[in-house]
């Protein structure tokens, strides 16, 4: 049997057009915007370049949209990291128009500007073009144990461990983190320090040494206490400026430096 | 090493506490400068003799000698330690600041005991 869906009017799909017909029509009706990907390959290239393409554009446009386009149509060999498009993987994150932003969190018309130049994230090793490499990142994550250490198991059914919205509260933020390396991407630190543990790792310490069923804060603390963690912030804050999930990385750290100087306990 | 002496913690409260204290020392010796003598006077030879011959004044100039050079030393080794990363680099960094440090407190620690024993 088949079925029939009859789509509401304005959704109907313009079965009568090809899609480069249908390009050129998007293309000659809307807004367009000069892309400047920036293109680098490490094992080839001793610099990086600029290329430039003319991309249409709508209200609701993304960064990632506009590359995925020029990818599509104009120049395959663009390296891009992506996924899920909705600011959830962390896989995009790259530098748009000079600030470290998700490319598919961010909308052409919201950056006010007919040039976007899009570049990979500072303090990243580049893979290519606009694809960093993470293990720096995750290497400091790991480290600072991101789970909650208790020798009591919900899972083994030991203990029920309660929470009320206050104790939710204290580390929720933190939580959101996606991994996506902006906060990273913006630190100071992290360009002049190679070995800085950085704010992404020092927020998710934070994240479960305030979480009150983690029993890990000494051991957490001992790891960020040393020449290259948690002292190397100055506070500068960009980290928490750029985050796209709305966490705080500069507060957690001073809220742990409480814990290093004794005023929390 | 020294971080592995001392943890970083301790250093960065020592360096903290270093720089409140010192805050207050520096306002104690303005004080004095405006209110003791002349000014415009104060880095004349026989002036600056005089502020070592008395032991509450020498005793701040101390105080003020090892919080600045403590603080000042440390903050020149977080510095260099943001700068470049590497082991040996790093050890040379941390004791080559510490010996500095004691070196000039012990130089101007030498200097300010001759002047009030008034042996220059």
């Amino acid at each position: 049997m088949t079925r029939v869906i009859t789509l509401p009017k304005g959704f109907e799909r313009p079965s009568n057009l090809g899609s480069q017909q249908k390009y050129e029509e998007v293309k000659s009706s809307s807004k367009t915007i000069t892309l400047r990907i920036s293109k680098f390959n490490p094992e080839k290239d001793s610099a990086s370049t600029f290329l430039e393409f003319t991309v249409p554009y709508q209200k609701w446009t993304t960064v990632l949209d506009a590359i995925l386009e020029v990818k599509s149509r104009h120049d395959h060999s663009i390296g891009v990291r992506y996924s899920c498009r909705q600011a959830t993987c962390g896989s995009c994150g790259m530098i748009i128009n000079g600030k470290p932003k998700l490319a598919c969190f961010t909308k052409i018309s919201e950056l006010d500007s007919d040039v976007v130049t899009v570049e990979p994230m500072n303090n990243f090793p580049i893979i290519r073009d606009l694809a960093v490499g993470f293990e720096r990142m995750f290497t400091t994550h790991k480290r600072i144990k991101p789970y909650i250490i208790n020798e009591e198991s919900e899972i083994s059914g030991t203990k029920e461990f309660l929470q009320s919205p206050e104790d939710v509260e204290k580390y929720i933020q933190f939580a959101s983190c996606i991994k996506c390396g902006l906060c990273n991407s913006a630190c100071p630190t992290m360009a002049a320090d190679s070995t800085f543990i950085g704010p992404q790792a020092l927020a998710q310490a934070y994240r479960y040494i305030a979480d009150n069923r983690d029993k890990g804060k000494d051991k957490r603390l001992k790891i960020i206490d040393e020449r290259h963690g948690i002292w190397g912030c100055h506070f500068a804050g960009s980290c928490s400026q750029v985050c796209p999930k709305g966490v705080d990385p500069a507060m957690g750290i001073q809220l742990l430096r409480g814990y290093l100087l004794g005023y929390r306990k | 090493m020294m971080s592995s002496i001392m943890r970083e913690s301790h250093i960065m409260k020592i360096h903290y506490l270093t720089a409140l204290v010192a805050v207050g020392f520096v306002i104690i010796h303005i004080m004095i400068r405006f209110t003791h003598g002349s000014f415009a006077n104060s880095l004349e030879f026989e002036s600056v003799i005089a502020n070592y011959k008395s032991i509450p004044y020498a005793i701040v100039l101390e105080a003020m000698l090892i919080l600045i050079s403590v603080h000042g030393f440390n903050g020149l080794r977080i510095i260099l330690l943001e700068i470049k990363q590497g082991s040996a680099y790093e050890n040379a960094v941390t004791y080559g600041c510490l010996a500095a440090m004691i070196a000039l407190i012990a130089y101007g620690s030498r200097t300010i005991i001759m002047a009030s024993m008034g042996m220059v």
